[in-house]
């Protein structure tokens, strides 16, 4: 009687474990793309800013692109954004002091607001941008309206520089291909050295050497991130600088190189399991009609395995995908938009690692890093769906 | 099932032990951490009795920490931001900005680049990519690499603002995740340029002097130029706390202050204010 209840409440324990783990990981995908779709309703610009011109200023709209040209002085008129032919005056509210002296701004500058309208209106090629505060209450000047940023903006614009003042700039795409390269190139590294690993485990290897290889391999996958990074910082960075004699180490083939090496004992375990499912019947089969034992590991197992073997690859892919702290160390972190291995680059766990601590809480910044952590999110599904799909074919 | 309960049991009552002991909360930049650690660890031999947990994460988590009430102190290597002043106001807040430590930035360089001095111009021109060649700013013929913090520090707002003038870093500059990562660059990089707390500073890289007048007077960074207010790149470092609960924390604020709080500022490497 106590044993049958001890029974069910083992089995409502463990239903129930299995229930909440479930909601929690949906929660948590819920959380992601709640705070990531704000990206998208919010206005660029950075909160409690206004951003206005001269009331004749016949431009309406700018890019978050022309706005980042214009505040670090590289658009230096207003014709080439397509308005008139005159040099473009930025104000900020700290230069008020060399416009207007302290008795006009006030003790408490009260007056500060009714000073900023004055000189918008009285300067025609003026572009400012100051707190909502300050905005006074008929204002002489045009507010611009930026256009919100829009999905397709955040994966095609090449600046990833979401803490830019005034207007934060969100483009992912130089982080997602840094990423899927840098991963791919791990992989291409990886795979022929963990296959013909996992090769040697599964058919080479006598079992004592098995016995202690294993555990080798598997303490691969133990070791902490960060001290693969720092081996990497100091060891292989150096060595690549040298060997491809660059200005900089830090470089997306060095983060491949390192990533591929924590990718393999995933690689090894998986295509070993893969291998070792090949009926032994087939292999005997094959043996008997003649053929060498090489031949029937690469004519016979290979092929039999083959979905195995890629289920590992794309395992390992999902491993390099995801890891953040090497990719911090190693790979530079610059917003380079490059398909070269030997310049630094940036992924996009890295980006999220390194900057999510500072970001302001439901800022701009802090909802671009949560599309990030979708846009990896659904990477990382894609890769886990194919890898189902090729276990369930495998079964048939 | 028992342990499970009991484990449970042991469980809840560390957690209610730990939230009733907890005393003063400290937490934000990760840059004012171990200053914020030596002296909560000080305070509290001292006053017996007294608890202070500090933690780190970064200025933003600090400050949205304080918005949403879940620490009393919130360290910052920068001033808020308007819309964590506007959050802060709407949650009924009235923020008391005290300056704790002051912390100079140093330019280093790796120790064979004969280059000595740059202005200010010159650094703004390396940090936005516009400068990318050494023999440009009167050294080697060498590609410049410019290492930076993370877009999301105190340290990266600071010289944005104050080095480049408010201008956006180029997008060929390398972003390291700790001052450390650029200290070990920097110095395994010939043509390396970065940035790092005078604390920081090591013998394996070189420390530059820097002109903000157009180059009429080249500064180096020491403790002394900067108390005295002559190196430019030196930036005050924050505690943030709600003005209501200002006799809670003043002890703890007054003590950060004090001659002997100051004296342990020195001690982990910033400059005392006082």
């Amino acid at each position: 009687m106590l044993k049958k209840i001890i029974n069910k409440i083992i089995e409502g324990f463990i239903k129930t474990s299995g229930w909440v783990s479930s909601i929690i990981v949906l929660l948590i995908i819920i959380f992601l793309f709640k705070e990531a779709t704000g990206l998208f309703t919010k206005s660029p610009l950075e909160e409690g800013y206004v951003l206005v011109v001269n009331k004749k200023n016949p431009i309406d709209k700018l890019s978050p692109d022309q706005l980042k040209n214009v505040f670090d002085r590289d658009s230096t008129s207003w014709k080439t954004l397509g308005g008139m032919n005159a040099p473009i005056e930025i104000f900020t509210v700290e230069d008020i002091s060399t416009f207007y002296n302290d008795s006009m701004i006030g003790a408490n500058m009260e007056n500060l607001p009714w000073c900023i309208n004055d000189h918008i209106a009285k300067t025609e090629n003026v572009i400012s941008y100051f707190p909502e505060k300050y905005l006074p209450k008929n204002f002489e000047g045009k507010i611009m309206h930026l256009d919100n940023v829009s999905v397709y903006q955040f994966l095609k614009n090449k600046i990833w520089l979401p803490s830019a003042r005034p207007v934060a700039q969100v483009g992912a795409l130089p982080l997602i291909i840094s990423t899927l390269l840098v991963s791919l190139v791990a992989i291409l590294i990886a795979l022929p050295i963990g296959l013909a690993a996992a090769i040697y485990l599964a058919e080479v290897a006598d079992s004592r050497i098995r016995t202690f290889l294993k555990p080798v391999i598997e303490l691969l996958a133990g070791i902490p991130s960060v001290v693969y990074g720092f081996f990497g910082l100091v060891i292989i960075v150096p060595f690549i600088q040298k060997i491809f004699s660059l200005p900089v180490g830090e470089t997306g083939l060095t983060g491949s190189i390192i990533l591929a090496i924590m990718a393999l004992p995933t690689i090894i375990t998986v295509a070993e399991d893969a291998l070792r499912t090949v009926p032994k019947a087939m292999k005997e089969a094959s043996l008997a009609l003649g053929a060498t034992h090489w031949q029937t590991i690469y004519k016979v197992m290979i092929p039999y395995a083959s979905s195995g073997i890629t289920a590992a690859a794309i395992l390992g892919i999902g491993r390099a995908v995801g890891e953040t702290m090497v990719a911090l160390m190693v790979t530079g972190n610059a917003n380079n938009f490059t398909f070269s291995l030997l310049k630094p680059i940036r992924t996009i766990p890295a980006t999220i690692a390194a900057e999510l601590g500072e970001a302001s809480y439901g800022g701009m910044h802090f909802k671009a890093l949560f599309a990030l952590g979708c846009i990896l999110f659904l990477i990382t599904l894609v890769i886990n769906v194919y890898v189902e799909y090729l276990s369930g074919k495998k079964t048939k | 099932m028992k342990k499970i309960l009991s484990l449970g049991l042991i469980a809840t009552s560390m957690v209610v032990a730990f939230a009733q002991t907890a005393g003063i909360k400290v937490k934000g930049s990760d840059t004012v951490l171990p200053l914020s650690q030596k002296e909560a660890e000080v305070y509290m031999k001292e006053h017996k009795g007294a608890s202070i947990t500090v933690i780190g994460g970064g200025s933003g988590v600090g400050i949205a920490a304080l918005i949403d009430g879940s620490t009393d102190i919130a360290m910052s290597s920068r001033s808020l931001k308007m819309d964590e002043k506007m959050k802060l106001k709407d949650a009924g807040k009235d923020i008391k900005e005290v300056e704790v430590a002051l912390d100079a930035l140093s330019i280093i360089v790796n120790p064979s680049n004969p280059v000595k001095q740059l202005t200010r111009e010159q650094l703004e021109g390396i940090y936005t990519g516009k400068i990318t060649n050494w023999k440009e700013v009167g050294g080697a013929d060498l590609a410049i690499v410019a290492y930076s913090r993370e877009s999301s520090s105190g340290t990266y707002e600071f010289i944005k603002d104050h080095v480049l003038q408010k201008k956006n870093f180029g997008t060929s500059i390398l972003n390291m995740p700790a001052t450390g990562a650029i200290v070990q660059s920097v110095a395994q990089t010939k043509g390396a340029i970065g940035y790092i707390g005078l604390a920081y500073m090591e013998k394996t890289v070189k420390a530059i002097n820097v002109s903000f007048d157009g180059g009429k007077t080249f500064i180096k960074p020491s403790v002394a130029t900067a108390k005295n207010k002559t190196y430019p790149i030196t930036r005050p470092l924050f505690y943030f706390y709600d003005k209501k609960i200002e006799n809670q924390v003043a002890p703890l604020v007054n003590f950060v202050l004090s001659k002997e709080g100051q004296k342990l500022v020195a001690d982990v490497g910033y400059i005392a204010i006082k």
